[in-house]
């Protein structure tokens, strides 16, 4: 490299840094404060919650109450003992914790270890600070009393053996190990409704209830429970309102004083009723947020889903009678965003942290869609919403642009806009598709306009679903087994099925005859596991607080994690799609197609990790030489339509879930799982060496992909997304792609065109090679670059190395 | 009926009106010195070759069935043109693909249904086909075929030329063309003569018959920068001129690059001498003047 090409790579990526940079844009003093608090606070464990858990299950409060009323009974004693603490000059209260990035723990659930704190304290990426009193509190009181007692404990003890077995050989992974159920998100209910009409309707239900009913004493019990978490949240707004009158009374900056006046006034107006304007609509929903993420340490926390939609009316009527403009929304919403943003998800250990490793708690904010009546969604609070997150761009929330064909160019185009100058976010979804899905899975056509997306890509019917996911399913090694015969080679135990020596295959029916046979006694393991994990759950956890949103719930009287949700889904999230298609592309084309080696030949090379068998791992991972998903070749492309249709079919096969009533259904998405089960992999069919990542969402295997953008979008768009609850897709664009509008405009287009021919979601990272290495080299100089990873961006120099790389490794598509 | 073609580009945002596909034919009937695609000149297939890929297995020695690949004794490979046929039997076995091909033999109806894949992207856009190289009339009727078949499925197709077609030719397909994206290299017929190896007399005459067709909004100009041989001062009014008296509406300026390296690979000779693109100042002249006399300027990177 010349220095004058030195010199221009460096300019190159100093103006990309810059261009990054530049957006950021709080609205004002105050906001830029918050901000600056939240971003560069450090996340602590704080022990607040895990010593009054602790203590109220010790005390005689708990002492001959139905597990639901114990239930409602503990977080009674949380909401009227947390800390309330007030960021300095925020406008919505309620937190989480002791403070910002404060995190507290769920012992009951998973109680960590000494080890386990060690770790989070120490770690190099992404620690969880823990101060020694914490320490011996848990070694003294905590630990002692949970160890055996807590969610996790329970459900190890009662996994059987296989299912021990292939979680721990990296088949799966169990997300209820470390945290409680979740995935949901808010619908309309929560913004219709204060506590005292949620009271009431408890009130009726309890009349109605008869005893003849053989469940009549397990509905009461519940019914109980939700009144008891009703008074709660009261307890704790109104503790909030005590408080800002004390600080409003001591204020001496007039202002403010009048600020806190009003903050206090709207504590004592909501969670009790529903809320009359726009502040009180974010203040209502934080409460909720903040309750149903003490109760437990659900998954994806909370969010509160179709937040334009929801919004929109108290926006219009604040402007409309002088109370609100469109400079204080912004305000409120970017004070709400901050929110988000303090309250980092919980600690994880192990293989949850391996499978989530960020902090990241998967809020997600959707804009844009279809109304109820099946209208245009778009409104001026999509577009405000939009504002919010170009200027704040912070880790938390997450959002997701819901993109229909009734949907204008425009709001697409602004969009994309955010996305231009490179942080991840917005990701787009194909809101048409989504009701298709929801509708194949039996949802009323009303309800299947309300849906959204939660977490990463994963599709619901908000306000009214619970739709559980189970965990990652590593499809590329159950390949890895049947191509050993049952065997798990990293360990040499037998952890599958024999299915047959391979080298005794004929043809490629036979291996795929075989690998789907491995495939669906894997799956009747998890199933097992999943049903025992829901039963457990449904007894030992019930989430009373959480259940008064959801509809029906109440009207049910029955728990969220029992089934009382109006639709009940179940999912296994499918990763490795691209390893597993150009694996199976691999052997078909070049062992049984042409012949070019042997299955035997072929063994000992993935047995040797390809060491002496280089030339063969060169065709193998050449996609001019060996077919590839991703490129528009219908060799390929043909087996991942098949593998789709297969996971899913098999998956569907089971009959619904013993307790919920939940049907099985499948996702395609993997978070960062896709570097653990790269980790427990060995050498694949690919080319891919052993240990290294294997291909995340449904993207091409990384760097396979050289036909360009429209060509993965051809190859992703066979499968068959309708049948499933969603699909990741990451492409990584230069810059350049976002150079002119004429270049968006035509982006625009080309997602409209993915979504037509059937695609799910897509996200783009715009980001140079270039860059992301430079950040490697000077991590120092690039703490804020912000990456998309899965379903969420991150902070590119907090991710483990082997994700950074693998990043990196993404084909860079440009114009040409 | 076959064609020669070197390259399909998809998601193409640069070469006409929305997201398009780019069909590169091999084969040009002419010379220019700063030429950007080399491997679109020859016709037949070559190999190139990529040191940087090359694993040294010497599989394509012992593949060549002309003994066309010799090995120095710094293990690096020589292609003897002369002896090579571009067989391609050395590039099939080559791993790493150090070795590569150029150009295959395609059917009407392969083409066509490769174009086909993203007949959504143009309809969304606005987009459609364009035929680029090369110079595509150099395979006149392999073109019209396609034009036709993309005719037939109202696929919208445009031809990067450089204009240097016979009027026959181009009478018989001009009407299956929607946009022309047609080159001006050099104004002086001395200089185009040298630079390009043919006169620029037809290109030019091409360019009024276009437009006493009743073509003229059907044209973009498409000028390349090449700094000290295109980019005098002469050379610039010269063509401003012309366009200004054609009244021609738009022009793309296309800078400069060194690509060296390409002809390396391809093992053929490169005759420029400058390897710095046209400076920012310069072309921000360039653009002015066009755009003094009423032009649309369009300046690629």
């Amino acid at each position: 490299m010349s220095i004058s090409v030195e010199i221009q790579a460096q300019e190159k990526i100093e103006k990309e840094v810059k261009r990054r940079r530049s957006s950021i844009r709080p609205i004002n003093e105050r906001i830029a404060r918050l901000r600056e608090e939240s971003v560069s606070a450090e996340v602590k464990i704080s022990s607040e919650r895990a010593r009054l858990i602790t203590e109220f299950y010790r005390s005689d409060m708990a002492k001959g109450k139905s597990i639901p009323v114990q239930r409602a009974l503990a977080f009674k004693y949380l909401m009227e003992n947390v800390s309330l603490p007030v960021e300095d000059g925020q406008l919505i209260v309620g937190l989480r914790g002791t403070g910002v990035k404060e995190v507290p723990t769920y012992p009951e659930i998973c109680t960590h270890s000494m080890e386990d704190l060690e770790i989070l304290d120490k770690r190099k990426n992404m620690p969880y600070k823990v101060d020694e009193e914490t320490k011996l509190l848990y070694k003294k009181e905590i630990i002692p009393f949970w160890r055996g007692r807590a969610m996790r404990d329970i459900i190890f003890e009662n996994l059987p053996k296989e299912w021990i077995d292939a979680y721990e050989a990296g088949v799966w992974t169990e997300f209820m190990e470390q945290r409680a159920p979740g995935h949901t998100a808010g619908g309309e209910r929560i913004f219709r409704m204060g506590v005292l009409d949620i009271k009431e309707e408890i009130r009726r239900k309890m009349e109605e209830l008869n005893p003849s009913d053989p469940e009549y004493y397990e509905k009461m019990e519940e019914l109980k429970a939700m009144d008891i978490v009703a008074d709660a949240i009261l307890i704790y707004a109104r503790r909030y309102a005590d408080k800002l009158e004390k600080m409003a009374e001591e204020e001496k900056d007039p202002v403010r004083k009048q600020e806190l006046e009003q903050m206090a006034e709207i504590c004592r107006w909501v969670p009790a009723h529903a809320p009359r304007t726009f502040w009180e609509a974010l203040q209502h929903y934080w409460f909720i947020h903040v309750g149903v993420t003490y109760e437990t340490n659900p998954w994806d926390s909370f969010n509160p889903g179709r937040i334009d939609q929801h919004l929109y009316p108290f926006y219009k009527r604040d402007l409309e009678e002088g109370r609100l403009t469109r400079e204080k929304a912004k305000e409120l919403l970017q004070a709400f965003w901050l929110k988000f943003n303090n309250q980092p998800a919980v600690p994880k250990v192990g293989v949850t942290a391996e499978e989530s490793f960020t902090y990241n708690d998967f809020s997600k904010l959707n804009v844009g869609g279809l109304r109820e009546d099946g209208s245009d969604g778009v409104n001026e609070l999509s577009y405000l919403i939009l504002e919010v997150l170009e200027e704040m761009r912070t880790l938390q929330p997450n959002t997701a642009v819901l993109v229909s064909e009734k949907n204008p160019d425009h709001f697409l185009i602004r969009a994309l806009k955010v996305v231009g100058p490179g942080f991840g976010e917005p990701p787009f979804f194909n809101f048409d598709g989504a009701i298709v899905k929801m509708l194949r899975q039996g949802k009323s056509l009303e309800d299947a306009r309300k849906c959204g997306v939660s977490g990463c890509v994963e599709t619901g019917a908000f306000g009214r679903e619970a739709y559980i996911l189970t965990g990652y399913f590593n499809l590329p090694k159950v390949l890895e087994i049947t191509l050993n015969n049952g065997v798990d080679p990293r360990t040499g135990k037998k952890i599958g099925i024999e299915t047959g020596d391979p080298r005794n295959f004929k043809s490629f029916e036979d291996l795929w005859n075989a690998f789907l046979k491995q495939l669906k006694y894997f799956m009747d393991i998890k199933m097992r596991g999943n049903d025992i994990i829901e039963s457990l759950y449904a007894k030992y956890l019930p989430v009373p607080f959480l259940s008064l949103w959801i509809e029906d719930c109440v009207k049910r009287a029955k728990d969220y994690n029992s089934g009382g949700a109006r639709y009940n889904t179940q999912y296994i999230q499918v990763v490795g799609l691209g390893t597993l298609t150009d694996s199976l592309a691999a052997i078909k084309y070049h062992v049984f197609d042409r012949g070019s080696f042997s299955m035997d030949y072929l063994l000992e090379a993935l047995r040797r990790d390809f060491n002496g068998y280089e030339l063969m791992r060169e065709i193998l991972r050449n996609p001019e030489k060996t077919p590839k998903f991703g490129n528009d070749d219908d060799y390929a492309d043909e087996i991942a339509k098949r593998i789709v249709d297969s996971v899913v079919s098999i998956i569907e096969s089971y009959p619904p879930s013993p307790v919920r009533r939940a049907s099985r259904r499948a996702y395609f998405l993997p978070t960062t799982v896709h570097v653990y089960f790269g980790k427990v992999t060995g050498a694949t069919p690919d080319g891919r060496k052993s240990g290294f990542p294997v291909s995340e969402g449904v993207s091409p295997v990384q760097g396979m992909d050289r036909r360009g953008i429209a060509a993965v979008f051809r190859s992703v768009a066979k499968c068959d997304w309708d049948k499933t609850g969603g699909a990741l897709l990451n492409q990584k664009l230069t810059p350049d792609i976002f150079d002119s509008e004429d270049n968006i405009r035509k982006l625009a287009q080309l997602i409209r065109t993915f979504f037509r021919m059937g695609g799910h979601h897509v996200q783009f990272n715009v980001v140079s090679a270039d860059l992301l290495r430079e950040a490697q080299r000077r991590p120092q100089d690039f703490q804020d670059l912000m990456v998309r990873v899965a379903g969420y961006s991150d902070y590119f120099v907090n991710l483990p190395k082997g994700l950074q790389d693998e990043i990196i490794e993404r084909t860079e598509h440009m114009a040409v | 009926m076959e064609g020669v073609i070197f390259d399909v580009q998809r998601y193409a945002i640069h070469d006409g009106p929305g997201i398009r596909t780019n069909i590169y034919l091999k084969g040009c009937p002419l010379r220019c010195w700063w030429c950007q695609n080399p491997e679109g000149i020859e016709q037949k297939p070559q190999l190139m070759y990529f040191e940087f890929k090359c694993l040294h297995c010497h599989l394509c020695v012992d593949a060549c069935p002309r003994n066309a690949i010799v090995i120095d004794e710094n293990d690096i490979h020589r292609i003897r043109r002369d002896l090579c046929d571009g067989c391609g039997i050395c590039s099939s076995k080559c791993p790493s693909n150090a070795l590569k091909l150029v150009g295959r033999k395609v059917s009407v109806e392969m083409l066509v249904e490769e174009i086909k894949r993203d007949v959504l992207l143009y309809d969304a856009s606005g987009g459609g086909v364009t035929f680029t190289g090369g110079e595509p009339f150099f395979q006149p009727e392999f073109l019209k075929e396609v034009l036709l078949a993309c005719k037939e499925l109202d696929i919208h197709t445009a031809v990067e030329t450089s204009g240097f077609v016979s009027r026959e030719v181009l009478k018989s397909l001009m009407k299956d063309i929607n946009l022309f994206l047609h080159d001006i290299k050099l104004i002086r017929e001395d200089e185009h003569r040298i630079y390009t190896g043919v006169s620029n007399s037809l290109i030019l005459s091409n360019i009024r018959f276009l437009v006493d067709s009743g073509r003229r909004k059907d044209i973009i100009i498409r000028f390349p920068v090449i700094p000290t041989i295109t980019d005098t001062d002469h050379n610039v009014d010269g063509i401003a001129n012309f366009l200004a008296d054609l009244k021609l509406e738009e022009i793309h300026l296309l800078p400069f690059h060194d690509v060296k390296e390409k002809y390396e690979r391809l093992g053929m000779p490169y005759k420029m001498n400058i390897h710095d693109a046209p400076s920012q100042e310069r072309l921000k002249e360039i653009k002015e003047r066009f755009e003094d006399i009423g032009l649309k300027v369009v300046l690629y990177g």
